[in-house]
């Protein structure tokens, strides 16, 4: 459980007490480089053309926010699930088979407004039984299960073909139109993952605070503790999954609405494990490191190919790159890129302080 | 035995039924009204014998995985890369020198090093660190994956059979009688039944090297307690390698017979790793008896479901996990 240990020992800073207590839950709001980083975000289109709007960071934020549901039930309850990007690839298969696709024989045609809450529930109640299911269970024998759901389910997706049309999946989904605005325009489509993005991770930071959360982390920390105390922990770590099936299932909309099609090759177990590699990654401590992890990701996938070349080697060892990268990771840094950027911070004012002792071994 | 029928005379009933009535559907000559109703006898056998075939298969994958769990508490999901690993290997011995036996024995030895090597450089670092070791053979499983696809490419290979392997062999199993009133018998590839043979073999011989012998007795109470056993001054470390290579270079075997049986190519990796996966879990984690019953149930459930529902087969196989996990969350012959 090495990895999930830090959150609890990062001790809160003392001096700024005063100013904590006047925005008490949003610590990031005094952070100038947080309101750096909106500040770009929100002005993007500005900057960058369709390639980057889309392919860059549209992708970037939808990866991230299915990878956040995860960094939400291992970081915060400890359960490494394997099965989000399965929940997230449901809620994609159910948009595609309720709404309007090119597949006229499956899809029942229904309106996007209802068709998407309808997707969303299915997935929700997909990922909670498959958490009921998994919280049977704990530590690695959660990984083992849920690796084992999402594999049947994209071996189920290829077999079946009443409803899910087999190996070639449903193609050209249609995608919300309203109100005059193609809304997978590419700035449209932007602004609306960025939206969605920002809201899952205000949702997420405030439940990590809130009473659930704390209640949550408790279970992580001392499941027969909490039992004592009078919590429940089997239906915390079953309300996480519910969460966590949500948020995944927003993402599995929104993956849908910007590749317009989806086949099993999106829910194979393979892209099950980038989702592991994009949370760990970026470090499953905080919910920045979701994003920070999916960005190092989209760039590698996009420009691996281009870098390699020019290098002379294969270019198609993208993933070879990507493995060896994630080992290097596990290895050296039990709390992904941002652990790394956290002790080098401290390394620096350590250095210029001489007080040390900051470090817990 | 008999502890179980005291302690659960229901499940113990339907469990005598059961067998009773697969019995009979083996044995006897099918009435009209069955076969109309759910096909040929020879279909059913052919699934049956499939099934059983394929459980020792998977059996060989899935007791590598299921003893290094149980003694390194190491979740090891790089174990379908080593299968397939074992299969190249094999396959490139086969083709080069054309003998099937020392292909195995290749393999065996191959693969059994990278699982030396592993221990000592990646997880001997890591001890006790589940969820870290469980995270760097997802990472390793990944390396693998590609380069095995750097080396083999994404074609199909198919280990060649020997000679005196191939062709069917007549079982004394009736399917049906003639209107002559001559009977008909099944007729079975050898190599399926050979192969069989040879993994029920190896599961007996390491029940028994793990229960009679003073290295099985070490590792039985490592698996129980490795911190005690470790400070009444056995080598742990040793210990620990020993098993994860004989784990992976079991691995590399199956890799051989499912090169044989079936193909290897890309994605047959996380095929037998899921297989393994669902066995453990079925059968109980760290226990061999354990992973020979979750090999059997759902290598039959995986053919006769592909025989009678085509569409719904790994349901079918995904069910039986759930029901299992649903009724004893430890799988069917864990101890605790």
């Amino acid at each position: 459980m090495s990895l999930l240990q830090s959150t609890q020992l990062r001790p809160d800073p003392s001096a700024n007490a005063p100013r904590r207590a006047l925005i008490p839950a949003w610590p990031e709001f005094q952070n100038p480089a947080a309101w750096l980083v909106a500040l770009i975000l929100v002005i993007m289109p500005l900057i960058a053309n369709g390639f980057f709007l889309i392919e860059i960071f549209a992708t970037t934020l939808i990866l991230g926010v299915i990878a956040l549901s995860l960094m939400f039930l291992a970081g915060y309850g400890g359960m490494v699930s394997l099965m989000q990007l399965t929940i997230a690839g449901f809620a994609g298969y159910m948009v595609a088979v309720f709404g309007i696709s090119g597949n006229a024989n499956i899809s029942l045609g229904w309106p996007w407004w209802l068709a998407t809450p309808m997707a969303l529930a299915l997935a929700t109640l997909f990922g909670t039984l498959g958490g009921a299911l998994a919280v049977r269970t704990e530590g690695i024998y959660t990984i083992m299960i849920t690796l084992a759901i999402g594999a049947a389910f994209y071996y189920f997706t290829n077999q079946n073909w009443a409803i899910f049309n087999g190996h070639t999946g449903i193609n050209t989904v249609a995608t919300p139109h309203f109100w005059g605005v193609d809304w997978r325009g590419d700035i449209a489509f932007y602004y609306v993952t960025l939206g969605v993005a920002a809201i899952c991770y205000f949702a997420v930071q405030y439940i990590s605070r809130a009473p659930f959360g704390l209640a949550l982390q408790g279970v992580r920390d001392n499941s027969r503790r909490m039992a004592a105390l009078g919590f429940n922990p089997n239906a915390h770590r079953i309300a996480a999954y519910a969460f966590a099936a949500f948020i995944a299932a927003l993402g599995g909309v929104l993956q849908v609405w910007n590749y317009r099609q989806i086949s099993p090759g999106s829910v194979s177990v393979g892209a099950c494990i980038d989702v592991l590699i994009i949370a760990v990654v970026g470090g499953i401590t905080r919910p920045i490191g979701p994003f920070i992890g999916a960005l190092i990701f989209v760039l590698l996938r996009t420009f691996a190919l281009d870098v390699l070349i020019k290098f002379g080697l294969d270019g198609n060892r993208f993933r070879l790159l990507i493995g060896l990268g994630f080992l290097a990771i596990v290895f050296w840094s039990s709390d992904g890129v941002i652990g790394l950027w956290e002790r080098w911070r401290q390394r620096n004012a350590s250095s210029t302080l001489r007080s040390g002792g900051g470090r817990h071994g | 035995m008999a502890r179980f029928i005291e302690r659960h005379p229901a499940w113990a009933l339907i469990v005598i039924i059961a067998v009773a009535v697969l019995a009979w559907l083996v044995f006897a000559i099918w009435p009209p009204g069955l076969e109309a109703a759910i096909g040929r006898k020879r279909v059913f056998l052919n699934a049956v014998l499939n099934g059983i075939t394929l459980g020792g298969l998977y059996f060989l994958v899935a007791s590598g995985f299921t003893l290094i769990f149980g003694l390194m508490r190491n979740v090891n999901l790089a174990h379908g890369s080593l299968y397939l690993f074992g299969g190249y290997i094999g396959y490139a011995i086969s083709t080069w020198t054309g003998s099937w036996i020392l292909s195995f024995i290749v393999a065996f030895i191959a693969v059994a090093l990278v699982g030396v090597i592993l221990q000592l450089v990646v997880f001997r670092r890591m001890e006790g660190q589940d969820l870290r070791q469980t995270m760097v053979t997802i990472g390793l499983s990944i390396v693998f994956a590609d380069l095995m696809l750097w080396v083999f490419g994404g074609d199909f290979y198919q280990v060649q059979t020997p000679a005196w392997l191939i062709g069917p062999v007549q079982l004394p199993l009736l399917t049906a009688i003639k209107s002559s009133g001559e009977p008909v018998y099944l007729q079975y590839p050898l190599v399926r039944l050979v192969i069989f043979a040879a993994s029920v073999v190896i599961g007996i011989a390491m029940w028994l090297a793990l229960n009679r012998t003073r290295i099985g007795m070490i590792v039985r109470a490592g698996v129980d307690d490795r911190d005690i056993l470790a400070a009444t001054g056995v080598r742990i470390q040793l210990v620990f390698v020993l098993v994860f290579a004989l784990g992976a270079g079991l691995a590399g075997i199956a890799g051989v017979v499912g090169g044989t049986f079936q193909s290897l190519s890309p994605g047959e990796d996380t095929r037998f790793l899921l297989a393994s996966l669902v066995v453990v879990i079925v059968g109980g984690m760290g226990s061999i008896p354990g992973a020979a019953l979750g090999a059997v149930i759902i290598g039959l459930a995986e053919q006769l479901g592909s025989v009678y529902i085509p569409t719904y087969a790994i349901v079918v196989t995904f069910l039986i996990m759930v029901l299992v996990l649903a009724v004893r969350p430890q799988g069917l012959l864990a101890r605790r």
